[in-house]
């Protein structure tokens, strides 16, 4: 095997015993993206990098980490290296600043290099079809979508052009680029990891979390992600357990639900089939499964609709041309209020189709007339979909769903549609608007040979009955171990 | 300018004024094609949105924050800020120490 195809966990011990160095992992790294980085284009910028320029510093080589290299979505700041969000209006912005969770990851060894992954412009899609840069392929069958926002860092991962990356999620955007590529991605509770630094979508339902090759990367990665930061007003002051100990514990005894919301008439067999299957083998290793009901589902895709573009709206009033990125010229023009045409013709040019779409729903939803009847409701609504969770969180340790309602859709199936793009939204969204972790392992294939994904989901700060449910299993089904053929 | 069309409680209307003024708000500018696209599909997304007026919420208070933590304040204690070229770095156009825009007072 090459080493960029291990996993973290195995290149950290070969890299502690010396079998191999960090330059080696880094050329193998190269010449794989240098390989199918075309095909798949996974990584945005490309042409601005060279692994070359790498020259891994000592205090990379630091316990835990080794140099292990980590690949960053392309809305988390990285000091001195450009962060455009896959935006136009973005365009060459470089952060005087790293987040809280590129200084974690460096602290505990990483190495953070300039190439970043490619997203969904803003975060606002389910397909990375909206990013500036255009598409990234999914690695099990290129004419396919890898899912979004985090398609980039999804399908990275899946084709061993990245161990490990950092997606970001607000409606299921690690989750079902996760599902849609075979790997694994953690959304984590609401304010377990610090979004200092993350260019913000949505503020009550944006979160960072990894998306890795195996369970245990996933739990290697989330306790270095993890943690109060007093920079984020959001940040929640729990302690972070050490979510590795959660793994190999087995789940004999382990109650879970299974919303029958969730396997309704007319879902798509083979998602319904598989997903079945993984309940059972569950079942096999001792988990007490049962249906529960989380009767509010059906309006988590409205009322997600509307508070997250209502966030979304307000956190991209900065993009107006004043500070950074792209600023239309309209120098000499003949007007009364030159500044005003600047902002218009800065964010109509700047901002793609999606990004305008979002923005004005968001802002008619807020404004005067519409905001009690939609903003105001929905909050409400909200309420009542945490609550769903709550009252089976009373009696059971974890829910079990399908991520995502089918497998990998075609590039241009949806994008032409935004309603049909957002419902396939539908398994992932409560999780954010509840504020609770969930995570989504591979757990088979449909006849297409594309992966399908397991969510599993807990209360909130509960990610040790995620990992230890989904590590038990991973070890007994394996899907982590098929790679697609590129 | 009328930006509220003939809704009723059960539906909103939404016409080309509408999505104009909103665009306004929103510091937009919009080509011709971009408005009538929008108008369209803004109208199709509110139809399903509108499933959200048949539930009962009464007595149901809004959560617009997930985590039970209010007022999260610091000591008034000085620190280190970002040094003004650093935060000057991406801007689009600087003179000295300021961003500089068009011209906003007469």
């Amino acid at each position: 095997m090459e080493l960029n195809e291990l996993t973290a966990h195995e290149l950290i011990e070969k890299l502690k015993k010396k079998e191999i160095t960090s330059h080696d992992l880094l050329t193998a790294l190269d010449k794989r993206i240098s390989q199918v980085n075309s095909k798949v284009k996974a990584y945005v910028r490309v042409n601005d990098f060279s692994f070359s320029d790498l020259r891994p510093k000592a205090y990379n080589l630091q316990p835990i980490l080794q140099g292990i290299p980590v690949s960053i979505k392309d809305n988390i700041c990285t000091e001195g290296y450009p962060t455009e969000c896959c935006s136009k209006i973005l365009e060459g912005f470089k952060p005087p600043y790293d987040a809280t969770v590129i200084r974690k990851l460096k602290e505990s060894g990483a190495l953070i290099f300039s190439l970043k992954t490619n997203m969904d412009e803003f975060a606002f899609g389910s397909s990375t079809e909206n990013s500036y840069f255009g598409p990234t392929h999914n690695p099990w069958d290129l004419e396919s979508v890898p899912g979004g926002s985090s398609g980039g860092s999804a399908a990275a991962v899946a084709s061993d052009q990245a161990i490990v990356a950092l997606g970001t999620d607000t409606g299921g955007s690690i989750r079902q680029p996760a599902a849609f590529c075979g790997v694994v991605g953690l959304k984590p509770t609401y304010g377990r990891v610090s979004r200092y630094g993350l260019i913000a979508f949505a503020s009550s339902l944006d979160q960072i979390g990894p998306i890795t090759k195996d369970v245990q990367d996933c739990a290697i990665f989330a306790n270095i992600i993890s943690g109060y930061d007093p920079s984020d007003s959001t940040s929640a002051d729990v302690a972070v357990p050490d979510y590795t100990k959660s793994l190999g514990m087995g789940i004999k005894g382990i109650k879970i639900g299974i919303p029958k919301e969730y396997f309704i008439e007319g879902m798509d067999t083979e998602v319904k089939n598989i997903v079945e299957e993984a309940v059972h083998k569950l079942k096999s290793l001792g988990a007490d499964c049962k249906e529960v009901s989380l009767p509010h589902t059906q309006y988590a895709i409205p009322v997600y609709y509307i508070i997250a573009t209502a966030e979304a709206s307000s956190n991209l009033a900065r993009f107006d041309g004043v500070q950074y990125g792209f600023r239309a010229d309209n120098q000499g023009l003949n007007s009364e209020n030159r500044l005003l045409d600047m902002y218009k013709q800065t964010r109509g040019k700047g901002f793609g189709e999606e990004a305008k779409r979002r923005i004005i729903l968001g802002t008619f939803a807020l404004s005067v007339g519409y905001y009690d009847a939609y903003y105001l409701r929905a909050l409400k609504v909200r309420t009542l979909i945490k609550e769903d969770f709550d009252h089976v969180f009373a009696d059971f340790d974890c829910i079990v769903t399908p991520t995502a309602p089918t497998g990998a859709f075609k590039i241009g199936e949806k994008v032409k549609d935004p309603l049909q793009m957002y419902l396939s939204d539908i398994y992932t969204i409560s999780a954010n608007l509840a504020g609770i972790p969930a995570i989504s392992i591979p757990c088979g294939f449909t006849k297409n040979n594309l992966p399908v994904g397991l969510q599993i989901l807990a209360k909130p700060f509960a990610e040790e009955t995620l990992f230890r449910t989904a590590h038990a299993y991973e070890q007994n089904a394996a899907w982590q171990k098929m790679k697609p053929k590129l | 300018m009328n930006s509220k069309p003939k809704n009723t409680p059960e539906h909103t209307l939404i016409t080309k004024e509408t999505v104009q003024h909103v665009a306004h708000l929103a510091r937009i500018e919009l080509s011709r094609l971009e408005l009538e696209r929008l108008v369209l599909q803004l109208q199709d997304i509110l139809d399903f949105i509108d499933k959200l007026k048949k539930i009962d919420i009464t007595g149901v208070n809004p959560t617009s924050h997930i985590l039970p933590i209010k007022n999260v304040l610091r000591g008034d204690d000085p620190g280190v800020s970002l040094f003004i070229d650093k935060a000057l770095e991406n801007a689009p156009h600087r003179e000295g120490n300021f961003f500089a825009v068009p011209q906003v007072i007469e």
